[in-house]
């Protein structure tokens, strides 16, 4: 009986591992060999194929690299701007869509998801073709006398990073929406009536109710948009970059960090073991700040 | 004045939601728009129909081998997405269904490659699609997309709700494992499969670093890559962007419309 029931252990074990395997192994080629040969060459220094070991050159590399601490910078500033006010906004205007009463409520929720399904190399595209500085945007602003002279959005580099914030924020707020709005779907309603009763105004309720009930969808809205946002780079190759040259806007002002590796590797005399010292801040930036999410988001018991 | 104040809450409600509701879809408009009018008149904001739609299409298929480069990108996207639902359905399934200790932590770390950011892989995955011979390949833009994470823990997710009642059956039956999972779960997971596919679909279609580094002969690029190096030349023609454009952004367009309703439970399904 004690074979039979181990021989059946044994079965189930051996069919496990076979529906499994193809993914084990193609993740572990394609994935977890390139992130630890990515690790030991940024031990590497050298150019091109002629590597030796440099311990933490290339660490201390990093902080004498202007153009890493650019990247840094943008990279950052992309981040602390762009993920809070696109999910602040995407979490309103799913409030406003929560509505059942609401007129025209699919059609407004597939317009704002809309530019999700869009490419992000045409989208980008797209962009640039209205930002230009006598462009739709431009004269449309100075029609409606928002501004008085064309705003430089190509050649400003505040203003570029503006114009970047503005695309992805385009791009990615109805995605976010979406997840909202069905966690919110799934909010028992019954509890708005308690503290409506109570005299609690419509705002206090959406603070002190529903985001504290949003918490596990923030977080995972949170973590994706962040690890999306510190990887940009089909954005800015596509709306800041021409064939003629490497710079990323206008004094570099878009450069991120993945397409300082990018210009690392493929674009200047690629320094293979720098550019993998560069792509791991990514790697360290995303758990970091993963973990922190988490900590700030998790559900306190 | 409770009812002042509700009227122009409203009101506000729907000017907001109009507002954003036609930003959102005016890019799309523009696109088209934009396929009618002269480079001169897209870059001097031209909002209306023009008459050079047919000489931008031209000018398109004078530029780039046209259906070549649309078949390369479907030929990809299918390739890609046909193999990475087997993969992941495969997987997802097998976590869900035989559980054991050392698989539950080999999914942790399948779990733990949706952090990894694609810059950290591209230098190795580069040289070893050099070793191979696979640059300037579609294998090389395929390949290293198979073993996606996020899909196999949406199979995995998904088959939670797969009715082990059938399985037992099954087994009573003398149906193998493999067989189980053909005969029974592929048919019954038909709509997870359909979410799963609009999703992977839509990533390998819009798939730009990747096949940017390793595609580098003109019959191979995909229609991205061709959208991206005709509007970065120093001088863009803007008209025939826009027919690329469109082009690039169609069979998503198409997918979504007629899926949409999957698509969003896919969405959605993911997170739950």
């Amino acid at each position: 009986m004690a074979s039979a029931n181990r021989s059946l252990n044994r079965y189930f074990d051996i069919n496990g591992w076979f529906f499994v395997a193809p993914a084990a192994l193609l993740i572990a080629i394609f994935m977890v060999y390139p992130i630890l040969q990515t690790l030991w060459m940024s031990f590497q220094t050298g150019k091109g194929m002629m590597t030796q070991f440099g311990g933490l050159a290339n660490i201390k590399r990093l902080f004498d690299d202007p153009m890493f601490m650019l990247a840094l910078y943008n990279t950052m500033i992309f981040f602390i701007v762009q993920v809070p006010v696109m999910l602040t906004l995407a979490l309103f205007l799913a409030a406003l869509l929560d509505n059942p009463n609401l007129k025209f409520r699919g059609v407004i929720r597939t317009a704002i998801f809309l530019p999700c399904v869009s490419s992000l190399v045409a989208y980008s595209v797209l962009f640039k073709s209205m930002f230009v500085q006598d462009g739709l945007i431009n004269s449309t602003l100075l029609a409606l006398h928002v501004t008085n002279q064309p705003i430089p959005w190509m050649t400003d580099p505040f203003w570029a990073r503006v114009l970047i914030i503005i695309a992805i924020t385009w791009r990615w707020t109805g995605y976010n929406m979406i997840f909202f709005l069905a966690a919110l779907q799934n909010i028992d309603k019954s509890i708005y009536e308690a503290s409506r009763i109570d005299g609690v105004p419509s705002w206090g309720r959406f603070f002190y109710l529903t985001v504290p009930m949003l918490k596990p969808v923030i977080l995972f809205t949170t973590v994706t948009s962040t690890i999306g946002t510190l990887q940009l780079f089909d954005e800015v190759r596509n709306i800041m970059t021409s064939d003629a040259g490497s710079a990323a806007g206008p004094s570099n002002s878009a450069l991120t960090l993945s397409v300082y590796i990018y210009n690392l590797t493929f674009k200047f005399v690629p320094s293979f073991g720098y550019a993998a010292t560069v792509s791991y801040v990514i790697v360290l930036a995303v758990a970091l700040l993963a973990v922190i999410q988490f900590y700030a988001l998790r559900e306190k018991d | 004045m409770d009812r002042l104040t509700r009227t122009l809450s409203s009101v506000f409600t729907y000017a907001f939601l109009g507002i954003m509701a036609f930003l959102s879809i005016f890019p799309f408009i523009w696109m088209i728009l934009g396929a009618t009018n002269t480079s001169i008149d897209i870059v001097k904001g031209k909002v209306g129909i023009g008459s050079a739609l047919m000489d931008n299409i031209r000018a398109f298929a004078a530029a780039v081998d046209v259906p070549l480069i649309f078949w390369n990108s479907i030929k990809i996207a299918l390739l890609s997405t046909a193999l990475t639902l087997i993969v992941a359905s495969l997987a997802g399934y097998g976590f869900e269904v035989f559980r054991s200790k050392y698989r539950e932590r080999v999914y942790s770390a399948i779990l733990l490659t949706l952090m990894v950011p694609f810059a950290a892989l591209m230098i190795p995955l580069f040289i070893m699609m050099g070793k191979l011979g696979l640059i300037d390949t579609h294998w090389a833009v395929i390949l290293p997309t198979l073993g996606s994470a996020f899909v196999i823990f949406y199979f995995r997710q998904s088959t939670k709700a797969f009715p082990s009642e059938l399985r037992d059956a099954a087994r009573v039956d003398g149906l193998k494992e493999w067989q189980i999972f053909l005969l029974i779960y592929v048919p019954v997971m038909r709509s997870t499969y359909a979410a799963a596919f609009i999703i992977v679909f839509m990533a390998s279609w819009n798939n730009y670093l990747w096949p940017l580094i390793v595609l580098q002969s003109n019959e191979m690029k995909t229609i991205t890559l061709v959208v991206s190096s005709m509007a970065s030349a120093y001088y863009p023609d803007f008209g025939a962007v826009m027919v690329s454009a469109i082009l690039a952004t169609l069979p998503t367009l198409v997918v979504f419309f007629v899926m949409q309703r999957q698509f969003v439970q896919g969405m959605i399904g993911s997170i739950k």
